[in-house]
């Protein structure tokens, strides 16, 4: 990505915390007493067997989905320029396919007071940063699915988020495409030091990117460990022993909870 | 002992095309035999009149200034007709397709009253609304209408509600999420509509004007049948069908430009 307007980005000191947070649907519990400290300016990764609540916990920390109890505190001042303090990426990338990539950048920003030039600026700004500038004009469907997460990510920036929401954002992408994206993402968030919640179920996506990785149970969803990652992400690599070893550590914590799940989902 | 074999393909056919010239060949073929029937004398003028006849006539319409005054007339309630059912039909399928007390009561009279021969209620608006122009228009207002709504309605539904949260998400305002998603979303549902409302319009235009009009093409093709001018009559009816056809043609237009995104 490109090294465009970073500083324009920068965005420390934002946490938030989640307090007690339990959720049920329809009587059945899904997630019971989280409690996650989010320090600013860090990745934490939430883990977890399919079920075990990552998605809802990321919705109630994005206000769409309430929870029953407990609750879920933003420290710090986002800043005026902060649109969104809470911003989504979403897996599925959500893009508008009637407005160009542009199109897509600015919907928020037209929402919003803002005049035509500082507008532009700022959607220029960001897709030079995703490398998008090329491709402002085209339609989300002319985009591979990296691309259009690329948009999705931009959008994102766009609002000068002050905690970015990931939600399993390269899950829908192929393999290759996979690894190049979670590079750059590494990279963005390293340089931009926006604080991140990331939601997987993939782990070496878990140990690349996360400071903190939470490791959450099935039914109901509760933390069953919090693993620190001291190492700065920009020195971490896919045959790191260290990072290997606790990529281990984390599959034993989830290997008997994803079994299950996979036989109840089968 | 097995034979070497080529893998045969078995993956043609099951998709039509449709080649431009065998259907212009299709209709000037139509055209000549029809008109060699009726030259021939295998078919009635007096029934089926012949192509020469009914572009004669319609020369002769033409230049009488005759063609105009009816087509004008029609036009003019085509227009004012469908623009009001579908502006309404849009408001309404919006709000039933956004609100559950509108829906739940809205649907259920639309249900109720969509099934009803709008023909049948030709009568029934001319008690209303005078046997004028308010009766015609008041006609296609509601055949245009019911439609739309339950195309705008579908394509409400239709709109990925992926997209609504993202715009929730990023803290769109209501307004905003409606006319930058819903709307935009829904708009293939109520064009898909508005190749239906055209063509019901035009049926109901045609029976609004055989009953008490002075002016316009269904009046004009009443007349002639009722005088067994059946070369003014069938010329009326290739107006109707050339209507027809210019309206399907600027809804498609509408539809190139508005949906290019697709």
């Amino acid at each position: 990505m490109s090294d465009v307007a970073l500083d324009a980005l920068e965005r420390r000191g934002i946490g938030l915390s989640v307090c007690a947070v339990s959720h049920a649907y329809r009587g059945l519990k899904a997630l019971e007493g989280i409690d996650i400290e989010i320090p600013p300016g860090e990745v934490t990764v939430v883990v977890g067997p399919s079920g075990c609540g990552k998605s809802t916990l990321l919705g109630i920390l994005g206000g769409l989905v309430a929870q029953e109890a407990g609750e879920v505190v933003l420290h710090g001042d986002p800043g005026a320029d902060c649109l969104n303090p809470l911003t989504y990426v979403f897996q599925d990338f959500a893009l508008l396919p009637w407005r160009s990539v542009a199109g897509n950048v600015s919907l928020v920003l037209e929402d919003h007071a803002m005049d035509k030039a500082a507008r532009a600026a700022r959607v220029a700004e960001v897709l030079a940063l995703t490398g998008l500038t090329e491709f402002a004009d085209a339609w989300p469907r002319q985009l591979s699915g990296g691309m259009r997460q690329r948009v999705g990510i931009a959008r994102a920036l766009a609002v000068r988020p002050a905690v970015l929401l990931m939600d399993e954002p390269l899950s829908a992408l192929d393999a290759q495409t996979r690894d190049l994206l979670l590079d750059e993402f590494a990279a963005l968030i390293a340089r931009t030091g926006v604080t991140t919640v990331y939601v997987t179920h993939n782990l070496p996506e878990a140990v690349r990117l996360g400071h903190s990785i939470v490791v959450l149970g099935r039914r109901p969803g509760r933390v069953r460990e919090i693993i620190r990652i001291d190492m700065p992400l920009a020195e971490r690599r896919p045959d790191d022993t260290a990072l290997m070893a606790i990529e281990q550590r984390l599959w034993a914590l989830l290997r008997d909870d994803a079994a299950e799940a996979a036989r109840e989902l089968a | 002992m097995l034979q070497d074999r080529r893998v045969p393909f078995r993956a043609s056919g099951y998709n039509p095309q449709t080649y431009g010239a065998i259907s212009l060949l299709t209709l000037i073929a139509t055209i000549a035999l029809w008109q060699l029937a009726a030259s021939q004398g295998w078919i009635s003028t007096q029934f089926a009149s012949s192509p020469e006849a009914i572009l004669q006539s319609l020369r002769n319409l033409y230049a009488s200034g005759e063609l105009w005054e009816h087509l004008s007339a029609s036009l003019q309630r085509l227009a004012i007709g469908w623009v009001i059912g579908t502006i309404t039909g849009i408001i309404f399928g919006l709000l039933l397709g956004l609100f559950s007390i509108a829906r739940s009561s809205g649907m259920a009279l639309v249900s109720a009253l969509f099934p009803i021969p709008k023909i049948a209620l030709v009568p029934l608006f001319i008690i209303w609304f005078g046997i004028g122009e308010g009766s015609k228009i008041v006609t296609l207002v509601f055949g245009v209408f019911f439609p739309t709504v339950i195309n705008t309605v579908a394509g409400v539904d239709a709109v990925p509600r992926g997209l609504i949260r993202m715009g929730q998400s990023f803290g769109l305002r209501p307004l905003s999420i409606v006319a930058k998603i819903v709307l935009p979303g829904a708009l293939p549902s109520i064009f898909a509509g508005f190749r239906i409302t055209t063509a019901t319009a035009i049926v109901l235009l045609v029976a609004a004007e055989m009953i008490g009009a002075e002016h316009g093409i269904g009046a004009f093709v009443l007349q002639a049948g009722n005088l067994y001018a059946t070369d003014d009559l069938l010329a009326g009816i290739v107006v109707l069908s050339l209507l027809g056809l210019c309206v399907s043609f600027v809804v498609g237009q509408l539809e190139r430009v508005l949906l290019r995104w697709r």
